[in-house]
């Protein structure tokens, strides 16, 4: 079912999504890729604190191309999450709701998603241009150095995103390949 | 004897780096328009319309197609009547992509060794294929390589004795690895033949031929469609979120091989299968 939900959000929303839902975000998502995870799984091994607050947050696996003139980002699709999937157990134990990119999740992530009652949804692969119209606005706001890799804070509206496993774990890749196996 | 100034070469390969990201060509427009009719899932009907959308604003607000706006990798068909004038033709192709990426607002997505990790911040280098050929012409094809497929493509280095079926065993393997990781509808190149790296080679090429186009050798064809119905049948679909529509061809390059081999190279592209073709 289409559902329209605000982030950051509470343990409840999170709860109230299930797989195949198709659900637009609006409000502020963060993103951050390969780069920004090692950094930010390297500062939590050392005892720092990471550069934003991600209790109750979403982060966007992208790195988008650079904006011309007069526009908040470039094309701005997901990218494979399973790279993230060493460091995502760390950040949902610390509180992350919901993590959005596209393709497979390790075991482990899919444990700690449960563990934690948050949510990973799909935008589409390669969508990116169509994805950027859904993001008003774009501020880098930690790691500048890392360029594209960068983490971006993002205002978003009815950003459209496919919730893939929810926080009991049912996972949408599973299921709907088998919906559709012919022979 | 012809001679092509290295301004020319730069100027082109500028040209079509921003092309090649901002418009596919007819044959990947067509073969989506016909795959979002005949889609069975509502969903991946869904994600098909969305991808006709994204390549409408795409072309329309100069906004890349895909983020990944890829490694440039690049094929030279040089005749050898042709002077190049000027430089160096590695060289400027380079700089061609250097400007290409810049002025185009594409990401600058290649680190300079594979373990530093330090972004180039100018996409370069490009990955280049020389060929040398009749004539005095030179053919330039630029192919922009996205790295969320490029990271699910296999080489299998089958014995003799598995044959035909072997062959198809692996295509159908590294498909279904590839999953949703790909972003299906994927083009899948197969490179079957010649050395582990030839292979490899002839599998990148395949991406490169029009997809409405079957290989001119019967057995060949017959596999391509064959593998295309099979690979429709996994269920995995637009997106890898189900459906009928999981690829929208399998484009097969083969060549001589030794007695003791077999090699397979499959390069999974996604929908975003990315080429421009110029001849100068």
């Amino acid at each position: 079912m289409d559902r329209y939900i605000t982030a950051p959000y509470d343990d409840k929303t999170a709860k109230e999504l299930h797989s195949g839902d198709y659900v637009y975000i609006t409000g502020t998502i963060y993103t951050a890729r390969d780069a920004a995870h090692k950094r930010m799984y390297e500062a939590l091994e050392r005892g720092e604190a990471l550069p934003i607050d991600i209790n109750h947050n979403v982060i966007y696996y992208m790195g988008p191309s650079p904006a011309r003139e007069g526009r908040p980002i470039g094309s701005a699709g997901p990218t494979t999450a399973s790279r993230m999937d060493k460091y995502a157990p760390s950040l949902l134990d610390l509180g992350l709701k919901g993590m959005i990119g596209k393709g497979k999740r390790s075991d482990s992530v899919r444990q700690a998603i449960i563990r934690n009652g948050a949510v990973y949804f799909a935008a589409v692969g390669g969508a990116g241009a169509l994805l950027s119209k859904s993001i008003i606005s774009s501020e880098v706001i930690a790691y500048d150095d890392l360029g594209t890799e960068a983490i971006r804070k993002l205002q978003v509206k009815d950003f459209p995103v496919i919730v893939v496993i929810d926080s009991e774990g049912n996972n949408l890749y599973e299921t709907a390949i088998e919906k559709y196996k012919e022979d | 004897m012809k001679s092509i100034k290295v301004e020319e070469i730069i100027k082109n390969v500028k040209e079509m780096c921003i092309e090649a990201n901002h418009y596919l060509t007819d044959d990947m427009k067509d073969a989506l328009r016909e795959s979002a009719k005949a889609e069975k899932a509502l969903l991946g009907k869904q994600i098909l319309c969305q991808l006709e959308d994204n390549l409408k604003i795409a072309s329309e607000d100069m906004i890349p197609i895909c983020q990944d706006t890829g490694m440039a990798v690049i094929f030279m068909e040089v005749g050898q009547d042709v002077h190049i004038e000027g430089g160096l033709l590695t060289d400027a192709i380079n700089e061609g992509v250097k400007q290409g990426y810049k002025e185009g607002f594409l990401r600058k997505s290649v680190v300079g060794d594979p373990i530093l990790r330090e972004n180039t911040k100018d996409n370069t280098p490009a990955v280049i294929h020389y060929d040398i050929v009749e004539g005095d012409q030179i053919k330039i094809t630029v192919a922009p390589k996205g790295f969320g497929s490029e990271n699910m493509s296999r080489v299998f280095m089958l014995k003799p004795a598995d044959g035909i079926e072997g062959v198809k065993d692996a295509i159908l393997t590294a498909v279904k690895e590839a999953g949703p990781n790909a972003c299906p509808p994927m083009v899948v190149g197969v490179g079957i033949g010649g050395t582990f790296e030839k292979c490899a080679f002839l599998a990148k090429k395949a991406l490169t031929r029009p997809i409405n186009q079957r290989s001119s050798i019967s057995y060949v064809c017959e596999m391509e469609k064959e593998l295309l119905d099979k690979i429709n049948k996994t269920g995995i679909g637009p997106g890898g979120l189900g459906g009928s529509t999981t690829a929208l061809a399998v484009n097969i390059n083969t060549y001589p091989t030794h007695i003791a081999g077999l090699p397979v190279a499959v390069n999974i592209c996604c929908h975003v299968n990315r080429h421009c073709v110029r001849i100068l």
